[in-house]
């Protein structure tokens, strides 16, 4: 297993806000956790990120770990490029961000700065930049939340055929519920710092909206949104 | 909520995409700042000309014009600027130091801040000015004084800028910084000292002013010579035109060193507006 967590538990001062969570993520495997607003989700990434240690229970990550986060989190002052592979061991580290950016349709903006870039493009050098240092884990954390419907859609077309190319687990986060069934193997809802919930779509890809409908109405009622039943 | 949350996100989104002017690189200084300067003394020489202004209050212009290039003829003006800008050069060089390290011991390290930040702010409470009368008693009136005095004034706005642009690093860059492996050296040449370079640069030129000023107090103490001097001694003979000369050089070093800066802050800062 590439991800393995055995009773979670974390909290804010009073606020329990992983409890006793479970989670095994299998190599390459696309999960996605949907959950509402402090429901725990963003905290677990956190942990599996390893920037929050401050935890009881287990759990353990094997492999390199990448992070693509809602902000792209680029460094304004690094040009494109130096952003994919700063702090990455590499010979050569032209050739293999000209690479990592071809791969997210960026090759034009090789030598740019970050802040000429639109919010699509720059979450896609995020991408890329995770994406570069073959992680047997990449955590996405709502990537494309900030970002508008329809460059929403291509991004999802885009983290698919990546996942395909590069084949890590995959933990998504996010609100969207047709964003996780429509690219994950299994979606997941966390509930008060536990998952309370499996869905598995159809395995087939890519997945057609009106094939999803009955799941989406099953996942959105365990998120507590029930007007369309 | 859920919604909430993605138009605070769409929110953040906007600057980002609306800032992308096309590149507009200008190589040139702007010349518009040098315009109303030029207005001001086209307007005191016909005062002068016209006997609104007597010289023995202001000199013309155009006197002083030949005041100075007597005084640079005769090498009385280039020996005054040398000395002066000797005194700022190695102050404001000490002042530069001891403010970055402080600031940079206080930003980086909990330690540091802990056992630097208290005294550093008790002592900026102080007016710097007014230790004259202890810097007269300790280092005498020679140019100790007076290079400590400039060291001094250099060295709070640049400790105050430096911690302030250490402390102000983008914790969301540093997070990701540490997600993608970044070491201590990594994230400090890359994220950290990038980060805190434009808090350096204002105080830099916060710095610049305070050492000009400096000087020129500094050098109302006792000064045998450098441009203070120049223009005390000029007083005593009601010689407008050369106080006049002594003031324009100090003007003339602060915008000059001021210009300076702005350039080194367009290089350095050239990502912001591409």
């Amino acid at each position: 297993m590439t991800v393995s967590v055995r009773g979670l538990g974390k909290s804010f001062g009073a606020l329990r806000v992983l409890d006793g969570l479970d989670l095994t993520i299998a190599p390459g495997e696309f999960v996605a956790l949907l959950g509402r607003s402090g429901s725990g989700k963003s905290t677990l990434l956190r942990v599996l990120a390893g920037l929050d240690r401050d935890v009881t229970g287990e759990f353990t990550v094997r492999g390199t770990v990448s992070v693509a986060f809602q902000q792209p989190r680029l460094l304004p002052w690094r040009r494109v490029w130096r952003n994919v592979v700063l702090g990455l061991p590499t010979d050569d580290p032209k050739g293999t961000a000209a690479r990592a950016l071809a791969e997210v349709r960026l090759s034009d903006r090789f030598g740019a700065w970050p802040n000429t870039l639109s919010g699509g493009e720059a979450q896609r050098v995020s991408l890329a930049r995770a994406l570069v240092r073959s992680p047997e884990l990449l955590l996405l954390d709502e990537p494309f939340a900030a970002l508008d419907a329809l460059t929403r859609l291509a991004m999802h077309r885009l983290v698919g055929q990546l996942w395909d190319v590069h084949r890590p687990a995959v933990l998504l986060v996010t609100h969207d519920v047709d964003e996780a069934l429509g690219l994950a193997d299994r979606v997941l809802v966390l509930e008060a710092g536990r998952i309370v919930a499996e869905h598995v779509p159809p395995p087939a890809r890519p997945r057609a909206p009106v094939d999803l409908v009955d799941l989406r109405t099953r996942v959105l009622s365990d998120l507590g949104v029930t007007e369309y039943a | 909520m859920t919604e909430q949350s993605v138009l605070v996100a769409v929110g953040d989104e906007v600057a980002p995409v609306t800032a992308v002017p096309r590149p507009r690189r200008r190589r040139l200084p702007d010349l518009r700042r040098w315009l109303s300067p030029i207005v001001l003394v086209l307007l005191w020489q016909l005062a002068s000309s016209t006997g609104v202004l007597p010289p023995s209050k202001l000199s013309a212009p155009w006197t002083i014009l030949g005041t100075a290039r007597s005084l640079i003829a005769d090498g009385e003006l280039g020996d005054a600027f040398v000395v002066s800008l000797r005194r700022v050069a190695i102050g404001f060089t000490l002042g530069l130091v001891i403010g970055v390290v402080l600031g940079g011991l206080a930003g980086l390290s909990r330690w540091g801040d802990a056992l630097v930040d208290p005294p550093v702010q008790m002592l900026r409470t102080l007016p710097f000015l007014g230790l004259i009368p202890l810097f007269i008693l300790w280092f005498g009136i020679g140019e100790t004084p007076k290079i400590a005095l400039i060291a001094l004034g250099v060295a709070f706005p640049l400790y105050v800028n430096v911690h302030a642009g250490i402390r102000d690093t983008d914790r969301g860059l540093m997070e990701a910084a540490r997600v993608l492996g970044f070491g201590r050296w990594l994230r400090l040449r890359h994220v950290v000292l990038p980060s805190a370079a434009s808090h350096t640069l204002v105080g830099l030129r916060l710095g610049l002013a305070t050492a000009w000023l400096s000087l020129i107090v500094g050098e109302q103490i006792n000064a045998d010579s450098g441009l203070g001097y120049l223009i005390n001694n000029a007083r005593d003979f009601l010689r407008t035109d050369i106080v006049l000369v002594g003031l324009l050089v100090y003007a003339l070093l602060g915008l000059t060193t001021d210009a300076i800066v702005r350039l080194l802050e367009r290089w350095v800062l050239r990502w912001r507006t591409p």
